[in-house]
């Protein structure tokens, strides 16, 4: 039932987007991101809901699938509305029994709810349209800099890609002592949620001990095949940054001077 | 005459300082190179110690180890005997690094900071001598066993090792992951390629031009296949098998047919016993 389990959610067709480079994604994902909290004004963000709307179709990425992402967050975003809603001070329009709901509630509430859910489409974008070694190689990439200072850069990109490799060797490997259990008569489904949880210990202690080997293996193949950490180091994938990035990057500059000059005018 | 590209003298070793038993006990080895040495051995006979000492994964507690020319024990050139004699492990999933096959291909290359361009090539050469060229882009863990295995050459053939250190590839996997393996050996080796292969598989020692079989840390017999299988009652005293053929041909010599006690392949059976049967 894990076999075919893909890593993240990358949606893979071709189109200009796929084809950007994962830094210049990271980059402008991360700006648009801050962009969505310095946005004061409902008209604006109109604005930047029309922006993301040509990126999504430029990506070919069916709208569903990006709105897929906002299903397991849709409860806290739910949340942070109702608190804001009734918790910010200020000229009551409404009381419920103890509660009040004020302008500034409904206004406050309102971009909260908005920013979750454009911060949201933005980044399953960004994680849709950027297979998980590229956009491991881009983190990299961009951390590279912060290296001087102390920041473990490749140490960080090795161990994601590891951690990438092998879920899917240990999504195996857990279902295997599953059905091994199971055979034995454990029972994983029935019971309230304490005794389900309790009845998991007898799968995570071997997969633990599994892992540990496994890793422990791992670290001798990798010393053999002469790995000896990051520095002199080269890698066989280059990032290049091609017309297409160039473009994007147009485009998003122009997206955030009309931010800035949005907050500037109102 | 050829080098010898590995060389192994009185090497003793054992796992920890006050381990009384030794894991392996003054043995001395040489291999040549393009040679195809199969190291034989039941569990806990010393057979992947050795491997791991010549591929400086371990040091030596007594004795040197040589991988042309350089001492194993010696820290600057570490990461050129392991560059030389390159080693592929038992288990298929726990030594690829990479979730695409050419990436992982690309690993040993990369740590040895060779070319992005070189390294390109080097993996599109590498995958294709082990006949894995199609399946580049795919993530390992949906590959079977044998191809996993093919792939952990491949990285080694990458870093252009001239010596392959194989431990036991074929232990994990099925029969015709195993053959895959084999084919994918012998071929290398053909190609010029010294091998070194750790196996408990009669029918893979075969193959081999000289076979080492190793019992209780020591070296106790080497030679031809041809030479060491003859002698049935000893090998099986090691905890070792012969191949079956060899049995069938030592059985019916004792019941006075008139076959040669050292024959390894099922094909040299079939034609002495077709000669026989003429000369009838």
């Amino acid at each position: 039932m894990f076999k075919n389990l893909t890593i993240g959610q990358h949606y893979p067709v071709d189109s200009p987007v796929h084809e950007l480079d994962p830094r210049v994604k990271i980059i402008i994902t991360f700006i648009f991101i801050i962009s969505l909290f310095v946005i004061n004004n409902f008209l604006t963000y109109v604005f930047v809901v029309l922006f993301l709307g040509v990126a999504i179709i430029k990506s070919k990425v069916p709208i569903k699938f990006v709105l897929k992402g906002l299903k397991p967050i849709l409860i806290i975003i739910v949340i942070t509305f109702f608190i804001n809603l009734l918790m910010t001070p200020g000229e009551v329009i409404l009381e419920i029994g103890p509660l009040d709901v004020t302008k500034e509630g409904i206004r406050q509430a309102g971009f909260m709810g908005i920013r979750l859910i454009l911060l949201i489409m933005g980044t399953s974008l960004l994680t849709l349209t950027t297979s998980p070694i590229l956009l491991t190689d881009g983190i990299e990439s961009l951390l590279n800099p912060f290296k001087k200072i102390g920041l473990p850069a490749h140490e960080l990109a090795m161990m994601m890609t590891i951690a990438l490799r092998f879920i899917p060797t240990l999504m195996e490997e857990t279902e295997k002592i599953m059905k091994a259990q199971k055979a034995r008569g454990a029972d994983f489904e029935s019971g309230n949620l304490i005794n389900r949880a309790k009845s998991l210990v007898p799968l995570l202690v071997p997969l633990f001990i599994s892992a540990f080997r496994r890793a422990d293996d791992l670290a001798m193949a990798m010393e053999a095949r002469c790995y000896r950490g990051g520095e002199h180091r080269t890698r066989m994938r280059q990032l290049t940054i091609a017309k297409g990035d160039y473009i994007a990057v147009s485009f998003f500059v122009v997206y955030t001077i009309a931010i800035i000059v949005s907050r500037i005018l109102w | 005459m050829a080098n010898d590209i590995i060389k192994i003298e009185n090497v003793s070793f054992k796992y920890s300082e006050d381990d009384n038993n030794l894991a392996l006990k003054e043995v001395s080895l040489n291999i040549k190179e393009g040679e195809f040495v199969a190291i034989l051995g039941h569990n806990g006979s010393g057979k992947s110690t050795l491997a791991k000492l010549v591929n400086s994964l371990l040091l030596p507690t007594e004795g040197k180890i040589y991988v042309k020319e350089m001492d194993t024990s010696d820290d600057e050139k570490l990461w050129e005997i392991r560059q030389s004699a390159g080693m592929v492990f038992q288990n298929p999933d726990n030594q690829l690094v990479a979730t695409i096959v050419e990436e992982d291909v690309a690993f040993g290359p990369e740590n040895q900071g060779v070319d992005p361009k070189e390294i390109r090539q080097r993996v599109d050469e590498s995958l294709k001598a082990v006949g894995m060229y199609e399946y580049r882009k795919r993530p390992p863990h949906l590959l079977s066993g044998g191809q996993k295995q093919r792939i952990a050459i491949a990285g080694i053939l990458a870093l252009n090792s001239e010596c392959i250190i194989l431990d036991e590839p074929t232990a994990m996997l099925d029969p015709s992951g195993r053959k895959e393996v084999m084919d994918t050996i012998k071929l290398l080796n053909k190609q010029g390629k010294t091998i070194l292969l750790i196996t408990h598989y009669m029918d893979e020692a075969v193959e081999a031009d000289r076979v080492v079989i190793m019992d209780n840390g020591q070296i106790k017999m080497q030679g031809t296949p041809k030479e060491v299988f003859r002698n049935v009652t000893e090998i099986k005293r090691y905890g070792l098998d012969v191949p079956q053929v060899t049995e069938l041909s030592q059985a019916l010599a004792l019941e006075g047919i008139n076959v040669s006690g050292d024959i390894i392949r099922i094909k040299e059976l079939v034609n002495e016993l077709c000669q026989l049967k003429l000369k009838i």
